[in-house]
């Protein structure tokens, strides 16, 4: 299973690649904004994606709502420090699946991440033992 | 200043600081700092804006600055380290945004982060008004948390009435 990690901050996509090295993905791709997601969901064609709301160039909701008028089915989970309700309700009528707000635990994204591949009927089978 | 919208920093720079860095922060009275008044090495910067604008800023001597991009990153790192501005701006992202969520009444947007390195330097804003300076301390060493916020329209009462300005102006 390969997946896409969305974010301007190198910090962050390293943090998530740490916490999806431990559930056993290790097929991981990165891009720092929304322009360079969907160039990379057309040549990488991943199976979900991880994004973050707030990005120069494309922002993570703009990114979303693009990616879902052709692919309605490609588990999206934002990850993002926009927390007020409102953001929320936004996001999830754009078309994520999930949402996960910073700061977060390993463990709270770990979380996120296997639940949202299992309601998706993909279960996480590339989750080997975790270390 | 309301006073209500000082304490949602205050949570969140202790919220984010224990949940990505696993470190506890103590932080002390706000003081009112002066306009030019300098003694940050690293400042890590949000611009807000909406129903109020101003900014919030991560200021670190760079010690401290080290310590913390360090200990977030899961890797050494001094100011001359690529990922060094990254992570001090993801930081202050975090705390801004935490806090934004917390503050009743207040509809805001924050900017993407900047962060300025040099010895000693200043942040300035373009309009006169207080900036509190939260002064924290921790394991990572000692740094402060500056606010700058300009209300801009009444925010909505919730649950009691408003309180009138309690720092500054």
């Amino acid at each position: 299973m390969k997946i896409l990690l969305v974010d301007d901050s190198r910090t962050i996509r390293n943090i998530q690649k740490n916490v999806l090295a431990q559930l056993g993905f290790k097929d991981v791709v990165e891009a720092a904004d929304g322009v360079e997601a969907l160039k990379m969901i057309g040549e990488s064609k991943p199976d979900m994606a991880l994004v973050d709301w707030n990005m120069p160039n494309m922002d993570g909701i703009t990114l979303v709502r693009k990616i879902r008028e052709t692919d309605k089915q490609m588990p999206l989970i934002m990850v993002t420090t926009e927390a007020e309700k409102r953001r929320v309700i936004e996001a999830i009528q754009a078309g994520v699946n999930n949402y996960v707000v910073k700061p977060f635990t390993a463990e709270t994204l770990g979380e996120k991440i296997n639940a949202t591949l299992a309601k998706a009927g993909m279960a996480p089978t590339a989750a080997a033992a975790p270390g | 200043m309301d006073v209500r919208f000082i304490n949602p920093f205050i949570g969140s720079v202790k919220n984010v600081f224990k949940t990505m860095l696993a470190t506890d922060i103590i932080v002390s009275k706000p003081v009112i700092k002066e306009h030019d008044e300098a003694n940050a090495d690293v400042s890590a910067v949000i611009g807000l804006s909406g129903d109020a604008s101003g900014c919030v800023v991560l200021s670190f001597p760079t010690r401290t600055a080290a310590a913390a991009a360090s200990k977030f990153a899961g890797a050494e790192m001094d100011e001359k380290n690529p990922d060094f501005a990254d992570a001090l701006g993801e930081l202050a992202n975090m705390v801004a945004g935490h806090a934004k969520a917390n503050l009743e009444g207040l509809s805001l947007s924050i900017s993407l982060p900047s962060v300025i390195i040099g010895k000693e330097h200043t942040v300035s804003q373009s309009r006169i008004a207080p900036r509190l300076s939260l002064p924290c301390d921790s394991s990572l060493g000692r740094f402060a948390v500056e606010v700058v916020l300009v209300v801009e329209k009444k925010p909505a009462a919730v649950n009691a009435a408003p309180v009138p300005a309690a720092v500054g102006a």
